[in-house]
């Protein structure tokens, strides 16, 4: 039996006496199958690197925990951001693996340019890595709000970048490798779960019920 | 499960071939099936169910699952019909059985008296082409409340004094206020305007086969994995399925409509899933393809008879496409939202619906509505300020403070119809089946421009008004984009003007009939699915009564 099938009979068993209490009394159901598909993600997390070699893996994490830095709460690093780029240059984003070869190859020469004495970019100090991504940054400060924009990106260090964010915050169940353990949800404060109940934050929790507009509306309010 | 359908040979003369599946043609295809006719609909989309229906972002977003394919699909843009096009994407439509309405927003405002009538209204307008359209409010607000009771629509009547009349109740109560919507409503209160509780194609109580919405927050651009949203797949398309007369044929891309020497449609040519090329013959043929591809494919349809395109005596299919106008403001907020949560919108407004051009100095006018819409990686990518780094420790606090606590106050408005703006085939660019690709041709209307820049600032002033710590909204620009399609093959008294008449039947071809966002005469404030879904119900009704008395064929 079709799993989303009977999930969906479920739900809609009865009919509208069914409440959101009963539904959320029934929703173990529900978590059971997110729990899965949260295992198979799991279970599926690659320990090795596909794409990268070794080397060109510590110098693309050095970059990521940079663009998403840990501190007192995970980032791109604790995420595994990393194995998520290494495993999307071999899926959706196949055709960026020129961008990462060129790109690491330039890296270098730029390490070179602006720190002689440092070997390459993994064993530069945290300032220095900014300066030297600082380099590559052309575009500063600056966003916008994106409905469904091109995702590709030009550069090398938009490519990173890019790919930093997408593997820090993409759906832990995905099966992608990316947002190991959810730590890219829990710390913009998203929630795993799959349904939610109302009031959901802070400002719905004490709303008073819906009170009607006055009737003497005028239709040009300008 | 699905129920058994039939299987018609491409040989076997159908009653209709329906092409699309989307918001217009999932209704077409109930309505028409359901009144006794054998009905294939031919759509160039995978038919995806529920369980296909995921919050992976790539898969959706960057993988198109549920949209046209760019790769495949090339496009290309100008402003103006003298420059040569860029390639570029230039739209997104649903390209799966369900059409747009599997990941649309679900927003479902009427369209009132004033839309139907502007021209007589305001008389006529430098640069644009306004027309009145052939029907009015009164004669499609019974399909209005079909479209809520058989589609399913949540909302209250009477909450909003700017509503037009209905003959019903909405047929279950609105769904829940979001915190976005208690801010809306509050700040919108104090400013002196009416907010009302949002209009929505999403259930707020189950219904048979589909869950009421869980609030899982995967909404705006993704599909529903229980039902909720009231797409043509969830609410309209198992109903023609269960008539047994509805054939619905996925992974068919029609790419002509072939007609005989009489001038008559004979059915629609489709390449299948191997790319073998085949012709559904029917009784007639009803284009719902979008206000894109319907009228690229009157115009991929051009023969000896035809030059211009099929039913382009007039030579304006393609032409005087709308997009609609508007302009959003974001802030952020001192506690947190959580906004994420649930759908995207739960309040609105309609104050700013008719402006007065003598005060504001433009045509045109809108609503406001108080949403968040956005999914986690795509926030991070566009929904901080412009300030904001984009990298780093800064940019990194910004995501763990904002996320919850950011809400969208979003304007939307009319779109004038100018001549130049359109869809036509463009001449260089192919798609991958070696077809010519869709080429968009827009320059706002200046009082487009102005509308959206006005009703950011009215989005601005409410955010201030609700006590947002931090508040922007981005210049108002052209748009190159497209989402809404609409007026491209318009309808009309006059075969000189207008594409279709008011029974949506092409006035060159007898037993075409088109009905999607391209029949459109004016734009509406910015929700057209509602009204594409009522005329669509219209069409149905129109078109079974033509049949009836042997008038198509």
């Amino acid at each position: 039996m079709n799993e989303n099938l009977s999930r969906r009979n479920f739900l809609s068993r009865g009919s509208a006496a069914v409440s959101a209490v009963w539904l959320s009394a029934h929703w173990p159901a529900i978590v059971a199958a997110a729990e899965h598909a949260h295992q198979a993600a799991k279970s599926s997390a690659p320990d090795k690197f596909q794409f990268f070699s070794p080397e060109q893996a510590a110098e693309i994490d050095a970059i990521t925990a940079r663009i998403i830095p840990s501190d007192e709460t995970p980032g791109a690093r604790e995420a595994g951001v990393v194995y998520f780029i290494d495993r999307a240059l071999l899926t959706f984003a196949v055709d960026n693996q020129q961008t990462y070869r060129d790109g690491l190859a330039g890296l270098q020469s730029r390490v070179h340019e602006l720190f002689p004495a440092v070997e390459k970019f993994s064993r530069a100090t945290p300032d220095q890595q900014d300066k030297i991504l600082h380099s590559f940054d052309e575009q500063g400060a600056g966003g916008g709000r994106v409905f469904r924009s091109d995702p590709s990106a030009s550069s090398f260090f938009e490519t990173v970048r890019l790919h930093t964010i997408v593997g820090f915050l993409i759906d832990p169940d995905a099966g992608r490798a990316g947002n190991r353990d959810g730590v890219g949800w829990k710390l913009i404060g998203r929630d795993r779960d799959h349904m939610f109940q109302p009031p959901f934050g802070h400002y719905d929790k004490d709303y008073a019920g819906w009170q009607p507009n006055p009737p003497d509306a005028e239709k040009t309010k300008a | 499960m699905r129920p058994d359908t039939p299987k018609y040979k491409t040989s076997d003369e159908v009653d209709f071939v329906i092409v699309g599946s989307g918001a217009a043609g999932g209704i077409m295809a109930k309505e028409l099936s359901t009144n006794g006719f054998r009905v294939v609909v031919l759509e160039q989309g995978p038919y995806l169910t529920e369980a296909d229906f995921v919050h992976d972002e790539i898969k959706v977003l960057t993988e198109d699952l549920l949209t046209n394919k760019p790769k495949l699909q090339p496009t290309s843009f100008r402003k103006t019909p003298d420059e040569k096009a860029k390639p570029q994407r230039a739209l997104v439509y649903g390209r799966c059985v369900g059409g747009t309405s599997v990941h649309f927003t679900a927003n479902f405002w009427r369209f009132h008296e004033i839309d139907f009538v502007e021209r007589s209204k305001v008389g006529p307008i430098p640069g644009a082409d306004l027309r009145d359209w052939p029907i009015t409010y009164a004669d499609l607000e019974p399909y209005y409340t079909k479209v809520e009771w058989e589609i399913g629509v949540s909302g209250l009547a009477g909450a909003s004094p700017f509503d037009p009349p209905r003959s019903k109740p909405y047929p279950m109560p609105p769904l829940p206020v979001k915190g976005s919507g208690v801010i809306f409503e509050r700040a919108a209160r104090k400013l002196g305007w009416h907010p009302f509780p949002a209009p929505m194609a999403i259930l707020s109580q189950p219904r048979p086969g589909r869950s009421a919405c869980v609030n899982c927050g995967f909404c705006l651009a993704f599909g529903c994995e229980v039902g909720a949203k009231s797409s043509s797949l969830a609410a309209a398309i198992p109903v023609a399925e269960k008539t047994g007369r509805c054939e619905i044929r996925p992974n068919s891309y029609v790419h002509r409509i072939e007609t005989d020497s009489n001038g008559r449609a004979i059915g629609a040519v489709y390449f299948d899933e191997k790319r073998n090329t085949h012709l559904q013959k029917a009784k007639a043929v009803i284009v719902c393809a979008n206000g894109a591809e319907t009228p690229r494919l009157l115009l991929l349809s051009a023969n000896k008879q035809f030059p211009n395109g099929l039913a382009n005596s007039s030579g304006i299919v393609g032409k005087y496409l709308m997009l609609n106008s508007g302009g959003v403001a974001t802030g952020v907020f001192e506690e947190q939202l959580n906004d994420y949560k649930g759908f995207a919108v739960s309040r609105i407004l309609h104050d700013f619906y008719e402006l007065d051009p003598q005060k504001v100095g433009f045509h045109g006018g809108g609503g406001l509505d108080a949403r968040f819409d956005i999914t986690p990686v795509t926030f991070a990518l566009g929904g901080l300020s412009p300030n904001t780094p984009r990298w780093g420790k800064a940019f990194k606090d910004a995501l763990a403070n904002n996320f919850t606590r950011t809400m969208e106050v979003f304007g939307h408005g009319t779109s004038l119809p100018v001549e130049t703006n359109s869809f036509s085939l463009d001449p260089d660019l192919k798609d991958a089946w070696g077809l010519p690709a869709l080429c968009l041709t827009y320059k706002d209307h200046p009082d487009d421009l102005k509308l959206s820049a006005w009703l950011s600032q009215r989005s601005l002033e409410l955010l201030d008004a609700a006590g947002a710590k931090q508040k922007w909204a981005p210049p108002v620009s052209e748009q190159q984009f497209a989402v809404h399609l609409l007026g491209t093959c318009r309808m009309g008294d006059d075969p000189k003007t207008s594409v279709i008449n008011s029974d949506h039947r092409a006035h060159d071809v007898k037993n075409l009939f088109l009905c999607d966002g391209s029949s459109l005469v004016t734009s509406g404030r910015g929700q057209p699915t509602m009204t594409i879904e009522a005329l669509s119900f219209r069409a149905a009704d129109r078109i079974t009564a033509l049949a009836k008395r042997g008038e198509i064929t």
